[in-house]
């Protein structure tokens, strides 16, 4: 666990960096121009507000399925179903993460508002789920423990 | 990109089919450091995922660092079978891929 401490930290140290020389080595490092439609100001917020733009309210009608415990942080499956009626998009997000959006899904024609994936997570927190529908912002969550790196427990 | 990083499994039930695809790609956050070299592994990740289903598309992904290595993504739509189905992903350096199939 020492060694995951010190790359936490390390971690911190790093991000700590000050936004304007994150901002510009992001620059250098995502061609823009190409993934217009990405947005990159919610994948690189360190929020969970600011990167699905506002606050949501919270519904019982999203429903996550995560693991309890994830043994590997590196891979946590997690599939997020929304009863919410006009569901347009779900979003994915690991509230411990240095950057906690990990995965936004548009739905379209036809699409049933459920999706799975696979996220890494870095230490243990909750996984969010935030439905937009109607305009409107919704979100549940779900503590998931992370044992990071197989220290067996 | 290698051939084949792409792996799809698509399948109909009373209107429904469940899209199941599997992905090859190393999904780096820009944020692990290279324990020999001091150096931080440089962010290589998929962002952006389309699939589309008989002409329509039908489902699209912005995906950020978190997502896993070799990424899974799932979800359930209105088809049929037979329909040609297309996945298509890009990366954060511009590379992209796609593969085609068919929901059975």
């Amino acid at each position: 666990m020492s060694i995951s401490t010190k790359r936490r930290t390390l971690l911190k140290g790093t991000m700590g960096m000050g936004s304007v020389g994150l901002a510009a080595a992001a620059g250098l490092l995502t061609p823009q121009a190409v993934l217009a439609a990405w947005n990159e100001a919610a994948f690189k917020s360190k929020s969970i507000d600011s990167a699905i733009g506002g606050a949501a309210a919270h519904s019982d009608k999203i429903k996550i399925k995560a693991p309890d415990i994830a043994e590997n942080g590196a891979v946590v499956p997690v599939t997020i179903t929304s009863d919410i009626s006009g569901t347009e998009s779900i979003s994915i997000l690991a509230e411990k993460n240095s950057t906690p959006l990990a995965a936004e899904f548009i739905l379209g024609a036809g699409a049933e508002s459920t999706v799975s994936t696979r996220i890494k997570m870095g230490k243990t927190g909750a996984v969010v789920g935030v439905v937009k529908a109607g305009g409107k912002l919704y979100a549940n969550r779900k503590e998931v423990k992370v044992t990071i790196g197989g220290c067996g427990g | 990109m290698a051939k084949k990083s792409i792996k799809i499994r698509a399948k109909e039930k009373g209107g429904v089919v469940t899209f199941k695809a599997l992905m090859t790609h190393p999904m780096e956050t820009g944020m692990r450091k290279n324990k020999k070299t001091g150096k931080m592994y440089p962010a290589h990740f998929i962002q952006e995922v389309t699939v589309t289903s008989a002409g329509k598309t039908v489902m699209t992904a912005y995906w950020g660092g978190s997502v896993s290595k070799n990424p899974y993504l799932s979800f359930k739509y209105a088809g049929k079978k037979g329909d040609a189905i297309n996945l298509t992903w890009k990366d954060n350096t511009g590379a992209s891929d796609s593969a085609d199939s068919k929901v059975k």
